[in-house]
């Protein structure tokens, strides 16, 4: 049985056609996925990202339970509102997530976490959670909407809540503000500006009609992977997983080996595959031809072969584009190829993003 | 669901088939292909004047999702194709019965025969639910 956000009548009377997605029932488009990612691009869209898990941590011993749990260091954050992205690994040092937490108070702090790990991940976090006393509180009780694009915070801002709406406005990026059960962040998936609204299941609905009447674009889970794909974002499962270490997924930055003496989970194994000799790098590709290059795709390097963790058409550039893990020595190659269908066609190695903020950010020549 | 042209042919793969005046037939994909296709973001068409046989691909038609291959009902030669879809392949979403036709072929034996009408057409997409 899948599980349905409290957004779900809405995507179905909206036209959205509705697929299984790591055990949800989401809209994969409400008509054309190209006209919703251009929508986010250029103007502003909305996605229902309620399947994901918002869960909250409480306890005296809350921050020394997450610089545990945690390779980024959320001691880092000490303002309430304050975001940081960041990764949680195994003791082998592979990425059972990537997540965003938010400072909420010493002793109080919010996780969100992918929709197809949820389970696994809250089941994780309570293990290791009983040695430090925290409570670990999975907010079913709270629905997320994503608005995403140039237009979208003056669109959204007009009906919000009254007393959220100055402080939100006012929010730098990667900062969050709350008001009862109200949280607005500036971060997104899409390379755009906008916000990640958390607010009350029963309120979901009613706001999300609003957002619709202020001109905001619903847009589903195929605009969703097309936008994060260009904004160079990774996606869990495809371009990271529990077999594969930061620091060839492209998020060695959200490491902090700093203080030393912090031992986070994974610490000494991602320490020695640092130093490894067959190290992989996650990288940027754009098809020179037409065509579109696949997931699971072979990429034909001078260091050997590398394989496409994403790739799909990018809108914006009106070109084909992907994430491909590759042999370090050839990560700054200027060119490869990839193996397509009959075809071996050559494609530019690149350093994503592909486009932020509306433009592009890659040579297309 | 639109409906469905009366003036064609249909396969059990969602393709369609118009005989034209000059004796070609022009091949294209039904609206409920291009529905479950998705947005086409490029399309692959033979050269005019190779050869198709029945059964065999002839068109590969990528959406944003995935790349499909549009199979020949006939034999015959590459009469013409739809050049504008290089530059628009969106035309086989917006118009899949008219504008977004994919290519035309001179047969070698005519018409096949195991083709469905516009309402067996229908009724094989009921029983798909």
């Amino acid at each position: 049985m899948e599980r349905k956000t409290p957004l779900h009548d809405a995507h179905e009377a909206a036209g959205g056609r509705m697929v299984g997605f790591a055990g949800w029932h989401m809209p994969l488009t409400y008509g054309s996925e190209l006209a919703e990612h251009r929508a986010v691009r250029e103007d502003a869209g909305m996605f229902d990202v309620s399947h994901m898990a918002i869960v909250d941590f409480e306890g005296a011993r809350a921050k020394d339970f997450l610089r545990k749990l945690y390779a980024n260091d959320i001691a880092r954050l000490s303002t309430p509102g304050a975001a940081q992205y960041g990764v949680m690994l195994n003791p082998e040092g592979g990425i059972k997530d990537d997540l965003i937490s938010y400072f909420r108070g010493p002793e109080r702090y919010r996780t969100v976490v992918n929709a197809g790990t949820r389970d696994a991940d809250i089941a994780w976090m309570r293990k290791i959670a009983a040695d430090f006393d925290v409570s670990v509180n999975e907010r079913n009780d709270l629905a997320m909407i994503a608005v995403q694009g140039p237009k979208a915070r003056e669109r959204a801002a007009a009906v919000l809540p009254e007393a959220l709406k100055g402080g939100a406005l006012e929010l730098k990026p990667f900062t969050a503000s709350e008001r009862g059960d109200w949280l607005v962040a500036r971060t997104g998936y899409t390379g755009e500006d906008g916000w990640e609204i958390m607010l009350p299941a029963d309120r979901a609905a009613a706001f999300w009609d609003n957002l619709v009447e202020v001109g905001i674009q619903p847009a589903g889970l195929a605009a969703r992977d097309s936008l994060r794909l260009e904004a160079g974002l990774n996606l869990y499962g495809n371009d990271m997983d529990e077999t594969t270490h930061p620091w060839e997924s492209n998020l060695g930055w959200t490491v902090a080996l700093d203080p030393t003496e912090r031992d986070f989970i994974g610490r000494q194994a991602i320490e020695k595959a640092r130093d490894a000799s067959d190290k992989k790098r996650l990288v940027g590709l754009v098809l020179k031809d037409r065509g579109v290059i696949r997931h699971g795709q072979t990429v034909n390097t001078s260091a050997g072969e590398g394989i496409v963790t994403s790739g799909g058409f990018a809108p914006t550039l009106d070109r084909s584009i992907a994430l491909a893990r590759v042999p370090e020595a050839a990560a700054s190659d200027p060119e490869a190829t990839v193996s397509m269908r009959k075809r071996e066609l050559p494609v530019a190695i690149v350093k994503p993003p592909f486009v932020r903020r509306g433009k592009i950010r890659v040579n297309l020549d | 669901m639109s409906d469905i042209p009366k003036d064609r042919q249909y396969t059990d793969t969602h393709e369609w088939l118009r005989e034209l005046d000059d004796g070609s037939i022009e091949l294209g994909i039904t609206d409920h292909a291009q529905e479950s296709l998705g947005d086409l973001v490029f399309v692959e068409l033979p050269e005019v004047g190779s050869e198709v046989a029945s059964g065999e691909e002839c068109v590969v038609v990528e959406s944003t999702k995935a790349a499909s291959d549009v199979f020949s009902p006939l034999d015959g030669e590459v009469a013409a194709v739809n050049e504008a879809l290089e530059d628009q392949p969106e035309l086989v979403n917006q118009s899949p019965w008219e504008e977004g036709w994919l290519l035309r072929i001179r047969p070698a034996n005519g018409m096949p025969e195991d083709l469905m009408d516009a309402d067996a057409y229908a009724a094989q997409l009921e029983s798909e639910g």
